[in-house]
């Protein structure tokens, strides 16, 4: 029982950025996108600065950047919204052959798409370099509390469990002709659903008998 | 859909955060007292239903899907609290694991669909249930109300953020409208999905779900004779 190895965007390696204290990566992680975020719009120069940075620690990482380009079509409703941007913007319009584009939304679109490119690029390489029992300890080396952390774990070590669960009961309930994407299955998909809260609940409470059997008291050891 | 970095300003990502972090503070006091000792794998093992609820996804047409937000899912069936710290985590491990809504964005993302999804969601539940008849069928038709409100107030706080530190020039009504019209219909597909769960789930373990506690607890236990029973007796006697 429990998650596999690693998980599902992590990237198994041993260099430098793998290495380096957890703690340290989250927090130069949000400085790095807190940056990006704060660029005033026109100062195009800065994207391709920080662009480079980035690739740079990718390069350091050894993570191939086709595997971080794959994963990176979450990113694309927004691109999309970035790209309806200067129809619907207000302000000034200029030609563009025959489209008449807003000036501003122009601007806008181009640093929508260019933060949220940098920030997507930037969590991917960390989720690739990092386990999460890392950015566990990373995160309770932050200070966050402990309750928080404790939750965190939970989720991340029954996340593959109940996921399963769920795929195990889809599987199922596709083997006998139901469709779940469908709304005309919904009521069938919901009972699958309020079953697999009490599945989740009960291994809680199970989980939960299992380790005040092994002492424990509301804190777990470091 | 969760917010990625650089759709709101530094500044009011900053104070979202501070929001977010004082709703944490708040839930990790209250949590306790919905679950005590036991906080730390309950909420844990509902992130990771509520996570795997948010896997499903439902064509919404025009190519896209929509998921469930299960805020207010989360907030009825293990209290408002409990759910709020299970939505957090969930939205936290997304940022981090899968870069699903942006780091900066992330006091964005959980307080609008932890703080206002679970708090607004529970709060109609609530209200819902004080209209509805005092009984344990009313609970799933109210948990579908508080879905379905709960769904456009975080949109329409959304818009509010947006006005105040959005990224662009976007006439004000024209956000609202679109988020709106968006996500009412959203809402309903929030609130049939929520609706459902919940009512099965009371159905097999009433005492399971947080918000139908006091329901559960009212009901006294009720004798009813069965025509079988009678001839057993009538053998009895003789």
């Amino acid at each position: 029982m429990g998650a596999g190895h690693g998980h599902r965007l992590h990237y198994h390696g041993h260099s430098r950025v793998h290495r380096a204290p957890a703690h340290l990566k989250l927090l130069a992680l949000l400085g790095f996108v807190l940056l990006a975020v704060a660029v005033p719009p026109g100062w195009w120069a800065a994207y391709p600065v920080l662009l480079a940075v980035l690739l740079g620690v990718v390069l350091l990482a050894r993570v191939p950047l086709g595997y971080l380009a794959r994963r990176m079509w979450i990113e694309v409703p927004f691109l999309v919204f970035a790209v309806l941007l200067p129809f619907v913007a207000t302000g000034p319009r200029v030609e563009v052959g025959f489209l008449s584009l807003s000036e501003p939304g122009l601007v806008a679109a181009g640093g929508l798409a260019a933060k949220g490119t940098l920030g997507v690029l930037a969590s991917l390489t960390m989720a690739a370099t990092t386990e999460p029992a890392d950015v566990l300890r990373g995160l309770r080396r932050l200070r966050m509390p402990d309750l928080l952390v404790q939750i965190m774990s939970f989720m991340l070590r029954y996340l593959d469990v109940v996921t399963a669960d769920l795929a195990r009961m889809t599987t199922s309930m596709r083997s006998r002709g139901c469709d779940p994407r469908s709304p005309r299955h919904w009521p069938t998909l919901a009972r699958s659903m309020g079953a697999l809260f009490i599945r989740s609940y009960e291994r809680g409470e199970r989980v939960h008998l299992a380790m005040l059997s092994r002492g424990y008291d509301g804190e777990l050891p470091r | 859909m969760h917010v990625p970095d650089g759709f709101l300003d530094a500044p009011t990502s900053v104070a979202t955060g501070v929001v977010a972090a004082a709703g944490i503070a708040v839930a990790l006091r209250k949590a306790r007292g919905e679950l005590d000792d036991r906080t730390a794998p309950m909420a844990g093992l509902v992130a990771a239903f509520v996570f795997a609820g948010q896997m499903i996804n439902f064509p919404v047409g025009a190519g896209t899907s929509g998921h469930l937000l299960g805020g207010a899912l989360a907030a009825v069936l293990v209290g408002p609290w409990t759910g709020m710290l299970c939505l957090s985590v969930v939205l936290l491990v997304q940022a981090l694991f899968m870069a699903d809504g942006g780091i900066t964005a992330l006091g964005t993302n959980i307080t609008l669909m932890g703080v206002v999804g679970c708090f607004v969601g529970y709060a109609v539940f609530r209200l819902a249930l004080l209209v509805l008849p005092r009984r344990l069928g009313s609970v799933a038709p109210a948990a579908a109300v508080g879905a379905l409100v709960s769904v456009p107030a975080a949109a329409t706080v959304f818009t509010l953020l947006f006005v105040i530190g959005g990224n662009a020039p976007i006439d004000t009504g024209a956000v609202l409208t679109a988020m709106l019209g968006w996500h009412v219909v959203i809402g309903v597909g929030e609130a049939v999905v929520t609706g459902l769960v919940v009512g099965s789930v009371v159905a097999v373990r009433p005492d399971l779900v947080h918000g139908a506690q006091r329901l559960v607890q009212a009901r006294t236990l009720e004798v009813r004779p069965s025509g079988l029973a009678a001839p057993a007796r009538a053998g009895e006697v003789a």
